[in-house]
């Protein structure tokens, strides 16, 4: 663009650049994306009929929502909503406590070679596996209820908040430690006075939302069996009661934007 | 400065007795929380089947090697419908998130006291349940299949790309949409020229991750019916069909890194 000179583009007619520079690539992706359109929609079986009378259903659903039933399912739900927040609280706390020596054991700046390529298969793992999946394995192991729930939250919490955790650290202000070092500080010391107080406002921040996306989490671990208000919720579907499932999916929501209102106010604070 | 006076000699401390006090409470209540969560979860845990788990866990290994290899033959079909399920949700979610995020980005939208409140409410209650119970309620709603999955995948990304997308269209640089409406364009004009190659390439990066993220939830999707790898999964568990399930877990693993590789890759290209 800069060789050219004004003079040049002066009285020419101007064209939108295009967003893929290099034309054979744009037709080839263009062509490419439209033949596996065609492909994708004419594999897919849909049973228009069935679609049409569901209709019906789905608009009972909506309305359900304008009247939500709390009321004669008022026990199950919040037997289930409880033991949500219960798993919840439960895998936060320990997931948090025991991501921060995996979170400093995959920091390249801090662990030894050995140390580090363990904490980071071990971060690998956890990102990789759903915790769906991982509560149907936990749930064939140690049997139904929050125990399978709780494990896997935990697990999954281990390995978002120490690679996160471990990219914080990484990225620290390097002086700050070495002079901690310098004043001839215990490896503990070096920790405590030297990485934390750098990556303590991340650290607590990651943690909230953590603890956001574990209650979402918690509330579909139920349909495979692990515990939370997932249970609940599928039997309230599965019987077409509507009203019930409305009143569980509101409680959701707002339980949610209570967490997200939470952790931004205090996100604001520590950082 | 808190300081203590002890045998006239002032100590130097770095709280208050009264903040001390406070901060004491506040781990007591903490721990006390998390004591009272344990206590539930275990009261619901048939501690018999966890001294048992390492003998089941041994058990299920030894089962599900190896894999049963030439299963693979039958997890095309489920593999190909995975992927639609992906990425027509996808685009499905990408075509009703951009107007949504324009209505809610402050600087475009039509309305900040009617409109704005409407699409924020979309943007969280779209995000804050899972994938998995939009999939549970569209197979109430139009039947079990390939389409609720698709639909569940579609209604579930709306907020998510609408979130990142709105806070992109509030980031952009202002003088640039001023210079177009000094030429005299219209609104759509403004729009067309000023804002959206703006937000280009945010788009297309949210496009790519959220493409990545929808990978994963969909092989799941089918435990509940709604078509994909996860039929077979559940099928597979149904009937203790290790060596399939443990094959079945390779594959989802195989794509949910081939999918991270593909939009870390299309990520870089872009940014």
């Amino acid at each position: 663009m800069s060789d050219i000179t004004l003079d040049q583009m002066l009285g020419r007619g101007w064209k939108k650049p295009p967003f893929v520079k290099r034309a054979w690539l744009r037709w080839t992706l263009i062509i490419g994306f439209i033949v596996y359109l065609i492909a994708a929609v004419s594999t897919i079986e849909v049973d228009w009929g069935r679609v049409y009378d569901g209709l019906d259903r789905g608009w009972q659903f909506v309305l359900a929502f304008t009247s939500p039933d709390f009321t004669s399912r008022w026990t199950d739900i919040w037997e289930g909503l409880l033991e949500s927040i219960v798993m919840t609280v439960a895998a936060s706390v320990v997931g948090i406590l025991i991501s921060i020596p995996i979170g400093l054991g995959a920091a390249r700046n801090i662990a030894p070679l050995p140390v580090y390529v363990v904490c980071r298969g071990i971060v690998a793992i956890s990102r990789a596996l759903q915790e769906i999946i991982v509560a149907i394995l936990l749930v064939a192991i140690f049997g139904f209820g929050p125990l399978a729930g709780f494990l896997t939250l935990s697990f999954a919490t281990i390995g978002f908040l120490s690679k996160l955790l471990a990219e914080d650290i990484e990225a620290m202000d390097k002086v700050q430690a070495e002079a901690i070092k310098a004043s001839g500080a215990r490896w503990t010391q070096w920790i405590n006075y030297g990485v934390q107080p750098q990556v303590m406002p991340r650290l607590v921040g990651l943690s909230m939302y953590r603890i956001d996306i574990n209650f979402r989490e918690s509330a579909i671990l139920g349909l495979v069996g692990a515990g939370g208000i997932g249970a609940t919720l599928n039997t309230a579907f599965d019987r077409y009661e509507y009203d019930t499932a409305a009143a569980i999916l509101i409680m959701i929501i707002v339980i949610v934007m209570a967490l997200e209102y939470l952790s931004g106010i205090i996100r604001a604070r520590v950082q | 400065m808190p300081v203590l006076e002890r045998e006239d000699a002032r100590v130097w401390r770095r709280r208050t007795t009264g903040e001390s006090l406070i901060r004491w409470f506040g781990w007591l209540l903490g721990v006390a929380v998390f004591v009272y969560c344990w206590q539930i979860i275990s009261a619901s845990t048939t501690w018999f089947f966890v001294w048992d788990a390492p003998r089941i866990a041994n058990d299920i290994w030894t089962r599900a090697t190896p894999p049963r290899w030439e299963y693979i033959t039958q997890l095309g079909r489920p593999i190909w419908d995975t992927l639609n399920i992906a990425t027509l949700g996808t685009m499905i979610a990408l075509c009703l998130a951009v107007p949504v995020a324009f209505l809610a980005a402050r600087n475009t939208t039509p309305s900040a006291l009617i409109i704005r409140p409407i699409a924020l409410l979309i943007i969280v209650s779209t995000r804050s349940i899972n994938s998995l119970i939009w999939a549970l309620l569209l197979i109430a709603i139009i039947g079990p299949g390939v389409f609720a999955g698709v639909i569940a995948i579609a209604i579930r990304s709306i907020g998510f790309c609408a979130k990142l997308l709105y806070e992109a269209i509030e980031e952009i640089d202002h003088t640039q949409v001023e210079a177009i409406t000094a030429t005299g364009a219209s609104r759509w004009q403004v729009m067309a020229y000023g804002i959206v190659p703006q937000i280009l390439p945010a788009f297309a990066g949210i496009a790519v991750f959220r493409w990545d993220i929808n990978i994963r939830e969909s092989t799941v999707l089918g435990l509940v019916g709604a078509g994909g790898i996860g039929l077979q999964l559940s099928a597979s568990l149904n009937v203790l069909a290790w060596p399939q399930v443990s094959l079945i877990l390779i594959v989802i693993l195989a794509a949910v890194v081939i999918s991270e590789w593909v939009s870390a890759k299309v990520r870089g290209a872009i940014i």
